[in-house]
């Protein structure tokens, strides 16, 4: 892995490259000093508690908010001039039954959906694309069904397939997990994991879980009230650097091959941090 | 009563150039609003469209007093108030009360204008429920430029405001300029109401610009094939009303509402069986195993 500095053109393009990126909202200040650099095919989860500036970040990255300081750049150029290389799945929402809108069609909007006229010429090309867009996501027996009556995970899926429809060097997915049950959570991450290994699409996974991609993570990027951690889930989950990042007590506890952090949510409220053990049965 | 389907009345009336030109009108009407309509029921614009058109009304009614065209006023003032209810109503929890304070403003104040206005009073009714049969050559001209802008501009951005209105998330991330489509749809959909108003009068655009894509909406979830059937629906109902309101001389507007809602409906009704009869296939499927359950 290179090092983050500059005149690194021989080292090629990172599919985000930012250095010294700080943001600020009046006296407020997210995160500063952030340098972060996602190789192509890399797989980085960001995680932290709300308000930590997870889903700002990734705002950042499609250039709808603009850095109070430093430098970034996505696909090797400006943020939102690239918009076309970068994929977006978002967190699923309910959508109204009575839109006319089948589930292709979502899909399709992911391809062209961006761009001015009619798009009569290639409707054939088109139409293939979607289609293989939509298969390679399983999604083929209800992608003519109105998106308003499909089932959360079939909406997620769908949603990959918009993403990866217009072949991303990088794909930013803000919570796509949530709402999910488990055998949903594994589909859509395995999804994401299959085009990340096939192609190299570099992955930027903002989640407050990070069991459901754990075996795929290559590095960890914690965000905690202006500051962060980077590193390996093995260097950055534990209850030592935890602890330090959040300035009260975090207890990191493994479980069968998952990650339980204790201890951390309770660090959001303004009341006195409590040490939460999986065993505590006082009443707090 | 029996005048209402003389249908040789009717063949004879439809050689008269007013009625011709008011038929090419209805056409070229059926068409935008059948092409806006889609989208206008997606983003949930139906009140947007009724207040556009009491705007237009006032327009008009100003336009009358002034002597200047009536096409021209309802114009002007459709899409001033297109304008107005983009810049007042940006968030959608306001967006209902704003519209409804505009609007009832304006009516009030094209009731005065007309009250100054001492010409023909079947023009003041006009402005309110219509008046096809008083269409001319410049206000058909009017209507065909106007509509060809709209259309044309229509196509343009067609697939960004599809993405805007169905998927804003997501269409924000790939850079869609969601902040100024908002705006310019509510233009094209004010231009849209001010030929409406020429037709149907301001009261009832509603049934040409809404009904029938809502009528659609029912019936398939492709939004082109949406698109198309709202044409055909809006097609149907203006000229066919027209057409219908020939022989016995009835008022226009009727029948072009008509026709819609009559459109709508036998659409719900479609809709109703197809979804008994999915619920029925999907019961008869999973019906051994039920019955096994059930006590006996």
């Amino acid at each position: 892995m290179s090092t983050t500095g500059t005149g690194e053109a021989a080292s090629g393009t990172g599919a985000v490259e930012m250095e010294g990126a700080a943001l600020a909202f009046g006296d407020r200040t997210l995160w500063s000093g952030l340098d972060l650099r996602v190789e192509p095919g890399e797989f980085v989860a960001v995680l932290g508690p709300n308000g930590s500036g997870k889903t700002t970040l990734l705002k950042v990255l499609l250039g709808l908010q603009a850095l109070s300081a430093g430098t970034v750049r996505v696909a090797g150029t400006a943020p939102g001039k690239g918009n076309h290389r970068v994929g977006y799945v978002p967190q699923q929402r309910a959508m109204d039954q009575q839109l006319t809108l089948r589930g292709r069609d979502l899909v399709g909007l992911g391809l062209d959906g961006d761009r001015w006229g009619t798009g009569l010429r290639g409707m054939r090309a088109r139409r293939r694309k979607v289609d293989e867009a939509v298969e390679s996501v399983g999604a083929t027996s209800y992608a003519s069904s109105p998106v308003g009556v499909l089932s959360g995970g079939e909406q997620q899926r769908l949603r990959v397939a918009q993403a990866l429809i217009g072949e991303p060097d990088l794909l930013l997915c803000d919570e796509p997990l949530a709402s999910l049950d488990l055998t949903h959570q594994r589909t859509v991450t395995e999804l994401i994991e299959r085009r990340r290994r096939e192609t190299g699409t570099a992955v930027l996974f903002v989640t407050h879980e990070i069991n459901p991609v754990l075996p795929h993570v290559d590095r960890v990027l914690y965000l905690v009230g202006g500051r962060f951690l980077i590193g390996t889930p093995s260097e950055v989950m534990t209850s030592e650097t935890l602890t330090e990042l959040y300035g009260a007590p975090v207890e990191v506890v493994r479980v069968g091959g998952q990650i339980h952090v204790a201890g951390a949510q309770s660090a959001l409220c303004e009341d006195t941090v409590h040490h939460h053990e999986h065993d505590h049965t006082e009443p707090v | 009563m029996d005048k209402l389907f003389d249908v040789e009345l009717t063949a004879r009336l439809l050689q008269l150039d007013f009625v011709l030109m008011a038929l090419g009108a209805a056409a070229v009407l059926g068409l935008v609003a059948g092409a806006l309509g889609p989208l206008i029921v997606m983003r949930r614009m139906s009140f947007a469209v009724h207040g556009t058109a009491e705007l237009a009304f006032t327009g008009a009614a100003a336009a009358l007093l002034l002597g200047i065209g009536v096409s021209y006023g309802a114009l002007a003032g459709a899409v001033i108030a297109a304008l107005l209810l983009g810049l007042l109503g940006g968030r959608e929890s306001e967006r209902d009360s704003v519209i409804g304070v505009i609007l009832s403003f304006g009516l009030g104040l094209g009731v005065l204008l007309l009250w100054f206005y001492d010409g023909r009073s079947s023009n003041k009714f006009g402005i309110l429920v219509g008046q096809i049969v008083a269409i001319e050559q410049q206000d058909l001209e009017l209507l065909v430029g106007s509509a060809v802008v709209v259309l044309i501009v229509l196509a343009v951005i067609y697939r960004p405001l599809l993405f805007a209105t169905v998927d804003p998330a997501v269409a924000v991330a790939r850079g869609v300029p969601v902040r100024w489509l908002s705006p310019l749809f509510a233009v094209l959909v004010g231009v849209a109401t001010a030929l409406g108003v020429q037709i149907v009068g301001a009261l009832l655009v509603v049934a040409l610009m809404v009904t029938p894509a809502a009528a659609a909406a029912r019936v398939t979830s492709s939004p082109w094939r949406a698109t198309v059937l709202a044409v055909v629906f809006a097609e149907a109902a203006a000229l066919g009303g027209i057409v219908l309101s020939l022989a016995p001389g009835a008022p226009v507007s009727f029948f072009v509402t008509a026709i819609s809602f009559t459109i709508y409906l036998v659409c719900r009704v479609i809709a109703y069986l197809r979804g008994r009869q999915r619920s029925l296939r999907d019961l008869s499927g999973s019906d051994s195993p039920r019955a096994a359950v059930r006590p006996s």
